[in-house]
């Protein structure tokens, strides 16, 4: 059956709780979920008081502020840090997003940041996305087409297919729509999940691949595809403001298309 | 180390995401689930008005009602989508929820042999009265 509360071993404890050093101006409390894989403690919620007055406008900015003053072993994905890369995405204040673009003025009180939702945790905030990366390769993301290649002039698109890509292009791969959908959560092993079937759709709807029957022909499965219910959490909690509910629709419909 | 993986799995994660690769299947039962609710709108509301319509009838003008050829050819299409509705969207909601595959089978069995004998013993009931034995 499905697992509707955690197993004895991920039951989140209290943490530590630290002050903010002298008397801060604009004191804030950031609250992180801790889990060290090396001990054998259940994960933890640490708490941090630090001063607003003295970090950056993004979340990010306060995690990279405690790794760097008060706890260095918080563990976190991070790279770009203007919302591109895709390696900050986690659970802040109830709702998947990526730290970098998320300001923290946007939250009311305590910061909450878990690590995203139902995927296992290597350590602190940082999930184990092997299986969605094993399924983003699963869809074949490349170009196919059995036309010969001229060796004078590029594959032409007009405007018009051009503009079937726009809404999937943007996409860069974060995984807040995956993993804030239930029925990835259930049947995550199965289900392809919105994040992938957005880029199923990218390959779908490219006018230069030939491969759409084949592609269709993958995702013609009761859990592969249809396993998605339109609860379109997918959409809303979208860092990029995507439409991956829409783009899993779209492919549905092509499905019926063809019949 | 806590023993949080119950067995170990060295399959390549690619390997497992693969499965047993896609069941072709699917697209007729997204078709069929939204053809039946089409459908069901204006039998529902048919059903419901009728019945409203005759609150006030004893055993036999309701006996009466559900004889008439168009009650009947209407009521019997109304049984056979409503239960196939039924059929498909409950399986869906076991194959969300239920993932031990014994466990799913076997309510997927129960659950369609019931459906499958509520809906013959309804159609059983309006033709007994329709071609009046």
């Amino acid at each position: 059956m499905v697992e509707f509360a955690l197993p004895k071993n991920s039951k989140i404890t209290k943490g530590k709780e630290v002050k903010a050093s002298g008397t801060p101006k604009n004191p804030r409390h950031v609250k992180v979920y801790r889990w060290n894989p090396d001990d054998a403690e259940n994960p933890r919620l640490d708490d941090f008081e630090i001063d607003l007055d003295e970090c950056g406008p993004m979340v990010l900015d306060a995690l990279i502020k405690i790794k760097d003053q008060v706890d260095s072993t918080l563990t976190f994905r991070r790279s770009c840090r203007e919302g591109i890369c895709g390696s900050c995405a986690m659970n802040i204040d109830g709702t998947n997003t990526l730290a970098c673009t998320k300001p923290i003025d946007e939250i009311c009180g305590d910061i909450k940041i878990y690590p995203l939702p139902h995927m296992p945790v290597i350590k602190d905030l940082v999930p184990d996305l092997t299986q969605a990366y094993a399924q983003y390769t699963s869809i074949k993301p490349w170009l196919q087409n059995d036309s010969p290649v001229s060796s004078t002039k590029e594959r032409l698109q007009s405007p018009e297919e051009r503009e079937k890509l726009d809404g999937t292009w943007e996409c860069i791969l974060c995984f807040s729509c995956t993993t804030s959908c239930p029925s990835y959560w259930w049947n995550g092993d199965r289900y392809l999940g919105p994040a992938i079937l957005l880029q199923a759709h990218r390959w779908i709807f490219d006018s230069r691949d030939d491969a759409t029957g084949e592609r269709l022909d993958e995702l013609e499965d009761p859990f592969r595809l249809y396993r998605c219910h339109t609860i379109m959490n997918c959409t809303k909690t979208c860092p990029k403001g995507l439409n991956p509910a829409e783009k899993i629709a779209d492919i549905k419909k092509k499905m019926v298309e063809r019949v | 180390m806590p023993a949080l993986e119950k067995k170990m799995i060295l399959k390549e994660p690619l390997a497992r995401v693969k499965g047993h690769g896609s069941a072709k299947d699917g697209v007729m039962h997204w078709i069929a689930q939204r053809l039946t609710s089409i459908a069901l709108i204006p039998l529902m509301i048919w059903f419901v008005i009728s019945l409203l319509m005759r609150l006030h009838e004893n055993y036999h003008g309701f006996v009466a009602w559900i004889a008439s050829p168009l009650t009947s050819v209407l009521l019997t299409l109304f049984v056979v989508t409503l239960f196939y509705h039924m059929w498909l969207g409950l399986k869906v909601v076991i194959e969300d929820y239920v993932s031990t595959p014994m466990k799913r089978y076997t309510t997927l069995i129960f659950l369609k042999f019931s459906l499958f004998f509520l809906a013959t013993l309804s159609i059983f009931a309006i033709l007994k009265i329709a071609l009046g034995a």
